[in-house]
C-alpha cells in the first residue's frame, strides 16, 4: 500500500504561481489519494482562473493510455506554464517522461504503508521516500534512478554518462541535468542543501 | 594547522596522499611521510579508499599528527551513517586535527566487500553541511554541542576534466553553498581541459588544487582510462612512456610528464595535490623538477 499526502499549501502555490494544467489520479487500488483536499484545493485555482485544464483518471501510470489522454489535451498543457500531477511518485514520473520540454511538477508526497505496493509494469520507479524530489529533479527520480539514491547532485563516479555501478546503467544525474536543462529549471539546482529525512512515524516526517 | 592559512596568504599549497594499510602496522607509512612528505604543507589520508577496508582513516591521522605531520582527514559517505560521521567529526576535533575533505565515496559494489550495505545517508553536499553545523554549535538535528564548537578547514573535490561537465560545475557550486573552503580535483592529464575548466570554476572564487598522479606504466594508464570516471590519459602520453621502457619502470618518464602538467596548470590554480599510490618517495623530485 501507498498513501499520497498533499504537499504543504506553500508550496503548491509556489508551483502553481502561473497557469496550471491539472491531472488526478484516482489510481489503482493500492494507492490512497487524498481526493477531498485536491478537489478543494483546485476548486480554488480555478476560481483564481489558473487552471487550464484538469484530467481525472485512474492507472496514469499506463502509458499508452495516458499517452493518447494527454495528446487530446494537447492545446490546455500548451496554454499552462507547467503541469502539476496528483498521483504517487510513478505517476508523476510517467507524465514527466510523456510531456518531454513541459515543467511537470509533483503536488504529492508519496509514503509506503504495510502491505502490497501497487503493480507498475514500467521502467520507472518509485520507493516512497515520503518527501518527493520530483520536482527539484525535472520528473525524474533520484532515489530510484542513482545507484546511490544522491539528492545533491551527481558523484563523481560517473564515466561515458554511465553510472560507476552499472556500466549498461545510464547515471540517474546525467539524466536530471539533461532534463532540468531541457525544461529550462538548472536553477533547481541551487536549491538549499537536501537531507533526507529516513524516519517513517508519519508525525515525524512532517515535523 | 588549517591549510586554508595558506590559501589566505596567496601561498601555493601542495598537499599529497597516503594510504592506511590493510592491517595495524603503519610503522612504513610513518616513515614514508617523515622522509618524502614533511617539507610539504598537508597529508591526505583516504577513506577505506575505493571501497577497500583498511584501517581507519582518523587514526592515522592522529599518528601522523603525533610524527608532527598535518593530516587532512578524508571522509566517505558509504560506511557511516549521519550520526556516526558526525561523531567521528568530533573525535577528530578533540585530536585537533582541523583538515577535513568531504566525499561521497565509491560504491560498495566497486570493493572488496561487494555484499556490503551501502549506506549514504549523506552525500558530499550534505556532509559538508553537517560540519558547518557543527562549527555553528550544533548538530544536524540541530541539538547544541556543549562547550566551544570544532573548527575546520572543510575540503571538496571535482572532477575537472569529466564528460560531464555542467553537471561537475554545478555539483561544485552546491558544495561551495554548502561552506567548501577549498578543492582538490581527480587526476589531471589534459591541462587544457583543466585551464578551461578553471575559467569556469573561478567565477565560486575558491582555491583550487590540481590533483596529480605520477604515471607508473603504460598498464596504470588504460586501466584508469577505461575504468576511473573523469580521467583520461591521452596517447602521446602513453607513448612517451612506452619509448623507454627502463626510463619509465624507473619512474623518471612519469616525473617528467607530472611536471609538465604541473607547470602548465600552475598559473591557474592556487595548489597542488599528489596523489602518489605507492610512489611516495618520488616526491621530492617531482616538486623540484615542478619548481616547487
Ligand atoms: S522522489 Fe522518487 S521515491 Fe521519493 S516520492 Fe518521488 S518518485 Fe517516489
Ligand atoms: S554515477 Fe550517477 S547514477 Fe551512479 S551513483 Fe553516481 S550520480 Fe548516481
Amino acid at each position: 500500500m501507498l498513501i499520497t499526502q498533499l504537499k504543504d499549501r506553500e508550496t503548491l502555490d509556489s508551483l502553481a504561481a502561473g497557469k496550471v494544467f491539472i491531472v488526478n489520479c484516482h489510481g489503482c487500488k493500492e494507492v490512497r489519494f487524498p481526493e477531498e483536499e485536491a478537489k478543494a484545493l483546485q476548486k480554488e485555482w480555478l476560481e483564481a482562473d489558473k487552471v487550464t485544464g484538469i484530467l481525472t483518471t485512474d492507472y496514469i501510470c499506463n502509458p499508452e493510455n495516458m499517452k493518447l489522454r494527454l495528446e487530446r489535451r494537447r492545446a490546455m498543457i500548451d496554454e499552462a506554464d507547467a503541469v502539476i500531477v496528483f498521483s504517487c511518485g510513478v505517476g508523476v514520473q510517467t507524465v514527466s517522461e510523456y510531456l518531454e520540454g513541459k515543467k511537470v511538477y509533483a503536488g504529492c508526497d508519496t509514503y509506503p504503508l504495510p502491505g502490497y505496493q501497487g503493480v507498475t509494469p514500467l521502467d520507472v520507479d518509485c520507493d516512497q521516500c515520503g518527501e518527493c524530489y520530483l520536482n527539484l529533479t525535472g520528473g525524474i527520480c533520484p532515489i530510484t534512478a542513482c545507484s546511490k539514491s544522491l539528492v545533491n547532485g551527481q558523484c563523481g563516479g560517473a564515466k561515458n554518462g554511465h553510472c560507476e555501478v552499472d556500466p549498461n546503467m545510464e547515471c540517474g544525474w546525467e539524466r536530471i541535468q539533461r532534463r532540468l536543462t531541457q525544461v529550462g529549471r538548472l536553477d533547481a539546482l541551487k536549491c538549499p542543501v537536501q537531507v533526507r529525512n529516513f524516519a517513517t512515524d508519519l508525525d515525524l516526517k512532517q515535523e | 594547522m588549517k591549510i586554508t592559512e595558506k590559501f589566505d596568504r596567496g601561498e601555493f599549497v601542495v598537499t599529497a596522499e597516503v594510504g592506511p594499510p590493510k592491517g595495524i602496522h603503519i610503522e612504513h607509512v610513518l616513515e614514508e611521510a617523515k622522509e618524502y612528505l614533511s617539507n610539504i604543507t598537508a597529508v591526505n589520508v583516504t577513506d577505506n579508499q575505493s571501497s577497500v577496508m583498511r584501517l581507519g582513516s582518523l587514526a592515522v591521522c592522529k599518528a601522523l599528527k603525533d610524527e608532527g605531520l598535518n593530516p587532512i582527514f578524508q571522509m566517505t559517505c558509504r560506511d557511516r551513517n549521519r550520526m556516526a560521521l558526525e561523531s567521528d567529526l568530533l573525535s577528530a576535533g578533540m585530536f585537533g586535527i582541523d583538515n577535513i575533505l568531504c566525499l561521497t565515496g565509491d560504491h560498495t559494489k566497486l570493493g572488496d566487500h561487494p555484499g556490503a550495505k551501502p549506506v549514504f545517508d549523506l552525500d558530499s553536499v550534505s556532509l559538508l553541511h553537517t560540519v558547518k553545523c557543527l562549527e555553528e554549535g550544533h548538530d544536524l538535528a540541530g541539538n547544541e554541542l556543549v562547550g566551544e564548537p570544532p573548527k575546520f578547514a572543510k575540503g571538496a573535490v571535482v572532477s575537472p576534466c569529466s564528460d560531464s561537465i555542467d553537471a561537475q560545475l554545478a555539483k561544485m557550486e552546491r558544495k561551495v553553498m554548502a561552506g567548501a573552503d577549498y578543492f582538490q580535483t581527480q587526476a589531471v592529464f589534459e591541462p587544457e581541459k583543466f585551464i578551461a575548466f578553471m575559467e569556469k570554476a573561478k567565477q565560486f572564487g575558491k582555491p583550487v588544487q590540481l590533483g596529480i598522479i605520477i604515471p607508473k606504466n603504460v598498464g596504470m594508464c588504460k586501466y584508469m582510462n577505461a575504468n576511473v570516471a573523469g580521467v583520461h590519459v591521452p596517447d602521446e602520453m602513453l607513448d612517451e612512456l612506452r619509448a623507454d621502457k627502463e626510463k619509465t619502470k624507473a619512474g623518471i618518464t612519469g616525473v617528467e610528464i607530472a611536471a609538465r602538467i604541473i607547470k602548465a596548470c600552475k598559473p591557474y590554480c592556487q595548489g597542488v595535490h599528489i596523489m602518489a599510490m605507492g610512489w611516495e618517495s618520488k616526491v621530492p623530485s617531482l616538486l623540484e623538477q615542478a619548481g616547487l
